[in-house]
């Protein structure tokens, strides 16, 4: 297959666009559908691992060879939520069969804490004990199995106290991680005032359990310096190098951490997969032996943070059509122990309070309230589609309170002229594309005719109850720590003319390094077969940012583009020199410069070139930089434009519930999403559906539960369930918006796509809220905390049956009109 | 020793300790990588393998395990595909090439194991094709865990692969190779009853015959009993228990027997579900339908009806079925056979009437008669792959428009799986109306109080419990069940 034909037409645009990129620039002039003509079908390319995939020939950390004298590592845990340690007796663990080397916080030479960005993560327990499944000790021996049975040797007593669990308990003691967080446009107080009708609600939106199948692991092996080569399934090789370096107190560049690719990341190996390194790597440098470390699922389960679960509450003042005027809304974070990632989290839970609608005059509050629970970290959305959450309730809510379908009042509230600017002071410059999107799929997934038959349909239905739900989504793409927003890459081409290319992305199965290589491939005009990557190494890309926030392609490929235009443009000078042809004009297509038009035009195979480059002394390798333009977010007054966009998307769910039994099952799913020009429809769609069906578990029947000590008890699969192959919706229609290029300068104006899709699951929830609204008559929209499991149905289900048995309903009562 | 063929080639590992897993003789002994450890508790399928048994003809049967959670000893004398077996050079097989062109892969983590499943799927279709309803897909593939795909791509692999040119894995070419596992598989099952391990690692016995299996008890009274080892072997790898002392049930001639007699069936305790699958489809489709809910195929391949009977689970999904069709048990021990109802044996939480040394032998399910009812009901968060938070089982006769023998159980309700007493009085005798209905739900709500834990509350069991009583009574009254649902088609039979 051929990646190359349209680069010519192409090229002279993409290097203006590569101009003005440095500058940044404004929304170019396509905006409308049906325009396109290219729908960017030949871009869609398998996977660079797939065939290795399917054979078992990819390797993950557990598969790559180690030495047969490699030690592998176990390691003892906490089992108790809060307290101090006050003896730790290891004399017997030291003796068990097979144990090489225990050891304990005393013996860290460097580094104790191992917080990723504020302090608070000690890597061993020294003294308090802060949750169930903390680290204490570790055990390097002979087998995995000889390592896991000295742990129970170990006698510990804990001096336990007792064990916060209460988020909301806890942010009215003020008892946080990091300090409260405000974002205010507009007088919020008149807002409400002023308002005709004002409502106000809450809810628990749960956390999320990772749950890549490949669990946290990693390889360490000692080098002949002073420092260690991580092999690790890991998010931020480069923090992970730093935290090693800092451990074992060498400078960064005696560590090399190399990622090849991980069985699933989805944010879990962002911060939470150093630990481990750091400790393989204190093994290996003490007994001078690889060291092999690997999590047992249910050790990963309770030692390794989650997507933090929140309580929300909004007040919202609205007119009589259902358009909100202002009000106050507040996100609680439950953010475990630590600070962890938990600043930007909560964050960006406030940035995506108003999801894709005005909030007019509003203040959003977010708090970082501490538990005694695992340090909840990052987790595809990073706090986005928890922030979400609130606004599209209230959508409902409002909806029913002025008579009107959710849809109709979602419509009126979304992003327009004249209300374009959110509540921390970022315009959003394609109001108009959330509309497209939002009108197209109502007409693609006849909503209105649906609806009509879902009310016919309930009205004689005494048991099974229909729902739907259409929701939209606007996510914004960057870091909102704006130094991580860099990438780098290096290219080189060697002289039989393959290509190499790194760059500081990892590969969690997204098709990042996919992506790459087409990038490579488009900018030489070469066939994707001849450009691989290796693997992310430190030592390769220095000081890289993790593979997060949806930004790997975004960043990494302006990065590569950057070094491969830089090489192209060598071999064109070259070219003209060396051949005497004409500079102007000159492009690399299929496998060949080519120069001039028409009888003039010359053309010169790519081997050839090189080699002809190589003999004259031109360098065949790059660095490319890219640094993301216009970007700025000040804290202190909580306004900037923290996002360089916004991806789109919007998708509508039909469910039946069974009223009796809390069953139900998502029946159809309608998807339109907006991923710019795709980089890989191919690709795009798999994060498409993937993450919409990852939304639904989160939404539904992944729970995570912990009993009144703390310890997590669905800590693996036969009691946490993420949605299995019948959970797949029967009719699940999914589209990639064609003829939308991003608005900004975006590699060739594709957009991110990694996280955007799961929060299209939200209209899973919606639309079961909807047919719980049925049992009353769609009068009001009951309360319903997530997961919205079996058992949060029927539970709410009775609550609505009992309250509809006397006449009017008491459940009103937090409608309160001014 | 542990002797049979990896594919397509004969391997013999000695000194393999009887705790050791056919995941860890792959990738720890063998240096076989390609099969992953997801979980190592048979729920995600990342270890999916294919085991290849003879069929009774001249063909192997293949079915899909767990490799993670089967004793590495059970692969004596059969034909273990993994998924570096399936490519012919640098041709893939047609369930690795279909995952390719449908773009299922994404980590890869869970892909060989999926892939190990549609070649299972695949080699059915083969050898007995059939429509790829949405039910046998659920059943082929319900095991395997994605967490990046969402699974519509590996829906399209599995609907497509029956359209890519069939490579043959090189093994199949091999003539020999059904006759070679054949011969090994006999001779496995002839010569075993001695121990298969070195005595310092332990023992792992395949007892023949019952009367062997009697010495072994006698002699090893504080021997493990291993069939499936889908619980069993949780022990090991969750918990690190040693298991060095194990009798092996599944070649048991009398314990994977079915015997029709005209009162009913004799079911070996050690008959799999997929083996009892079409005996209960015929006889107890409610039943039946349980059973595609009832774990994973990998799990069903493998456990066993007296597996599920003797762990005595509060939440296990057989026995609350068993008590509701009056199953006995036959028990055989030191002071011979004997008969107990199966309402008898459950005494506490996990404390069963077995004495000691005693096993269960079979379980009888008696004939049902024409104007015998039975649903079966299962609540759990997901609809596959999950244990009960509560399920009931309701059999009864319908005479003259009155319920008869009503016998009510219910899983996840009790310390043990029981009968509802009270409910079933309520409505003996007496026409379905809804009067007395709302007596059994009272009388239910009496009866129990559940627990509180991970699956769900104690008021949630005690609600949709009384529920499915309801669900019963809808499903009896011809005015409502004619003109609407009440129950969702996923869940109905």
């Amino acid at each position: 297959m051929r990646t190359l034909t349209d680069i010519s037409l192409d090229s002279a645009k993409a290097r203006r666009e590569q101009k003005n990129a440095n500058k940044g620039d404004g929304p170019l002039a396509r905006e409308t559908f049906g325009k396109a003509n290219d729908d960017g079908s030949r871009h869609a390319r398998a996977h660079e691992s797939a065939i290795k995939h399917v054979t078992g020939r990819a390797a993950y950390i557990d598969d790559i060879p180690a030495p047969a004298d490699a030690l592998h590592i176990a390691l003892g845990f906490s089992p108790v939520a809060h307290g101090r340690l006050t003896r730790l007796d290891l004399e017997k663990v030291k003796r068990a069969p097979g144990v090489v080397d225990v050891i304990t916080v005393v013996d860290v030479p460097g580094h104790t804490d191992v917080g990723p960005v504020f302090p608070g993560d000690p890597l061993f327990v020294d003294d308090e004990i802060s949750y169930v499944g903390q680290t204490l000790f570790a055990v390097a021996a002979t087998s995995y199995k000889a390592a896991r049975l000295a742990v129970k040797e170990a006698v510990i007593e804990i001096d336990e106290q007792p064990a916060s669990l209460d988020a909301v308990a806890a942010a009215e003691a003020n008892d946080v991680v990091r300090p409260t967080h405000v974002q205010q446009r507009g007088d919020w107080q008149q807002a409400l005032t002023d308002a005709p009708h004002v409502l106000e609600g809450e809810q628990f939106v749960g956390g999320q359990e990772h749950f890549y199948l490949e669990g946290q692991a990693c390889l360490v092996t000692p080098s002949e310096d002073e420092g260690v080569v991580v092999y690790t399934s890991n998010q931020h090789p480069s923090e992970t190098q730093k935290l090693v370096a800092e451990v074992l107190d060498v400078p960064f560049h005696a560590v090399v951490v190399e990622t090849r690719r991980m069985g699933g990341g989805f944010g879990g190996k962002e911060t939470q997969a150093s630990p481990w390194a750091c400790i393989a790597a204190l093994i290996a440098r003490r007994t001078g032996r690889a060291a092999r470390l690997r999590l047992p699922r249910a050790e990963d389960t309770r030692a390794t943070g989650k997507r933090h679960p929140f309580h929300n509450r909004y007040r919202l003042g609205f007119d009589a059509q259902g358009v909100i005027q202002g009000g106050d809304i507040t996100v609680i974070g439950d953010c475990g122990y630590s600070p962890d990632l938990s600043e930007a989290i909560v964050d960006r839970a406030m940035f995506h309070a108003d999801n894709a609608y005005s909030l007019g005059d509003a203040r959003v509050t977010g708090i970082r309230a501490r538990t005694h629970t695992a340090s909840n970290t990052a987790f595809r959305g990073f706090g986005g589609p928890q922030g979400m959450m609130i606004i599209e309730a209230a959508m409902d809510d409002i909806a029913r309170r002025v008579g009107e379908d959710p849809l109709t009042v979602r419509k009126r509230n979304l992003y327009r002229p004249g209300r374009d600017v959110t509540h921390y002071g970022q315009s959003v410059d394609q109001h108009g594309l959330i509309a497209e999107i939002v009108e197209r799929l109502e007409a693609s997934s006849d909503y209105w005719k649906r609806r009509e038959a879902i009310r016919a349909y309930n009205a004689k239905s005494p048991i099974i109850k229909k729902g739907l739900s259409l929701t939209p989504v606007k996510f914004g793409i960057s870091f909102t720590a704006k130094h991580l927003n860099q990438a780098g890459a290096l290219l080189h081409v060697y002289t039989d003319g393959s290509v190499m290319i790194n760059h500081g992305g990892t590969e969690m199965g997204q098709g990042l390094h996919t992506k790459i290589c087409q990038v490579a491939a488009r900018e030489l005009g070469l066939d994707l077969e001849q450009v691989r990557i290796s693997a992310t190494r430190t030592d390769k890309v220095p000081n890289t940012s993790p593979t997060a926030a949806s930004s790997g392609a975004d960043l990494n490929g302006m990065a590569a583009r950057d070094a491969a235009s830089q090489v192209r443009e060598r071999l064109f000078d070259f070219a003209a020199d060396h051949y005497e042809l004409d500079r102007e004009d000159m492009r690399l297509e299929e496998g060949e410069l080519i120069a001039g038009h028409g009888e003039s035009e010359r053309r010169i195979a790519w081997g050839e070139l090189v080699q002809a480059a190589y003999l004259g002394r031109i360098s065949l390798s790059a660095k490319g930089f890219y640094a993301t333009p216009l970007i700025h977010y000040d804290r202190a007054t909580g306004k900037g434009r923290p996002f360089y966009y916004f991806a789109h998307g919007a998708a509508v769910s039909e469910v039946e519930v069974d009223t009796l039994s809390g069953e139900y099952r998502v029946t159809q799913v309608d998807i339109l999403h907006d991923v710019g020009d795709s980089l890989n429809p191919a690709i795009d769609m798999g994060q498409v559906e993937g993450g919409f069906i990852q939304g639904m578990g989160w939404l539904t029947s992944e729970e995570l539960k912990w009993n009144d000590q703390g310890r997590l008890l669905s800590d693996g699969p036969s009691t946490y369930k993420i949605p299995a192959f019948g959970d797949l919706p029967p009719v699940f229609n999914v589209e990639l918006l064609q003829g939308h290029p991003n608005s900004q300068a975006s590699i060739y104006r594709s957009k991110a796509v990694g996280e955007p899709p799961f929060m299209l699951a939200i209209s899973v929830w919606s639309a079961l809220r909807d047919a719980l609204a049925s049992l009353v008559d769609y009068r009001y929209c009951p309360r319903l905390d997530t997961p919205a499991t079996p058992e949060r149905m029927l539970m709410a289900i009775e609550a609505l049956r009992r309250a509809n048995q006397p006449e009017e309903s008491a459940s009103e009562t937090s409608d309160e009109s001014v | 020793m542990i002797d049979f063929y990896l594919n397509g080639q004969r391997q013999q590992c000695t000194d393999v300790s009887p705790d050791t897993s056919v995941l860890e003789l792959l990738r720890i002994r063998l240096g076989k990588n390609g099969t992953k450890e997801g979980c190592a508790s048979g729920d995600c399928g990342a270890c999916t393998v294919s085991i290849g048994q003879p069929d009774g003809h001249d063909g192997l049967n293949y079915h899909s395990a767990n490799a993670c959670i089967m004793p590495a000893h059970q692969i004596n004398g059969c034909h273990l595909v993994t998924v570096e077996g399936l490519a012919r050079g640098d041709a893939l097989h047609p369930a690795q090439a279909a995952m390719v062109d449908c773009h299922a892969s994404q980590c890869g983590f869970c892909t060989p194991g999926i892939v190990m499943s549609l070649f299972t799927l695949h080699h059915a279709q083969q050898t007995h094709p059939a429509p790829l309803t949405q039910q046998r897909l659920e059943a082929a593939l319900g095991g395997n865990l994605c967490r990046c795909t969402g699974y519509r791509p590996i829906r399209d692999a599995a609907l497509s692969m029956q359209n890519h040119p069939d490579t043959h894995p090189v093994w199949a070419d091999d003539p020999d190779l059904a006759n070679n596992v054949q011969s090994l598989y006999r001779d496995a099952t002839k010569s075993s009853a001695g121990s298969r391990s070195h005595e310092s690692l332990g023992h792992f016995d395949s007892p023949r015959d019952i009367v062997a299996l009697r010495e072994l008890r006698r002699q090893r009274p504080a021997s493990r009993l291993v069939a499936g080892a889908t619980d069993l072997w949780l022990e090991v790898t969750q918990q690190l228990k040693p298991l060095d002392d194990l009798i092996d049930l599944h070649q048991v001639a009398e314990l994977t027997a079915i015997d029709a007699t005209p009162e009913g069936w004799w079911i070996g305790a050690a008959v799999t579900y997929s083996r009892l699958e079409p005996l209960l489809a015929k006889h107890f489709p409610a039943f039946a339908h349980l059973m595609h809910r009832f774990a994973s195929s990998q799990i069903r391949n493998r456990a066993t009806l007296g597996g599920n009977v003797a762990n005595a689970s509060p939440i296990g999904d057989c026995p609350p079925v068993l008590l509701a069709l009056d199953a006995k048990l036959m028990l055989d021990g030191p002071e011979g056979e004997r008969e107990i109802p199966i309402a008898d044996f459950f005494l506490d939480y996990r404390q069963t009437a077995l004495e000691e040394g005693e096993f269960i032998r079979a379980i009888f399910l008696p004939r049902p008669g024409d104007d015998q009812h039975l649903k079966v009901w299962k609540l759990s968060k997901r609809r596959e792959d999950d244990i009960s938070v509560v399920l009931g089982a309701f059999a009864w006769r319908m005479e003259n428009g009155l319920m008869r023998d009503v016998h009510f159980a219910f899983g996840g309700m009790a310390a043990i799986p029981r009968r509802a007493p009270s409910a079933e009085a309520a409505l003996e005798g007496q026409p379905p109306t809804e009067n007395a209905f709302a007596v059994a739900k009272a009388a239910l709500r009496n009866e129990f109080q559940p627990l509180s834990d991970v699956r769900g509350s104690s008021e949630y069991r005690l609600v949709a419990a009384s529920n499915l009583l309801e669900r019963l009574r809808l499903s009896l009254d011809v005015d409502v069940n004619t003109n609407a649902e009440v129950c969702l088609d996923a869940y109905a039979h």
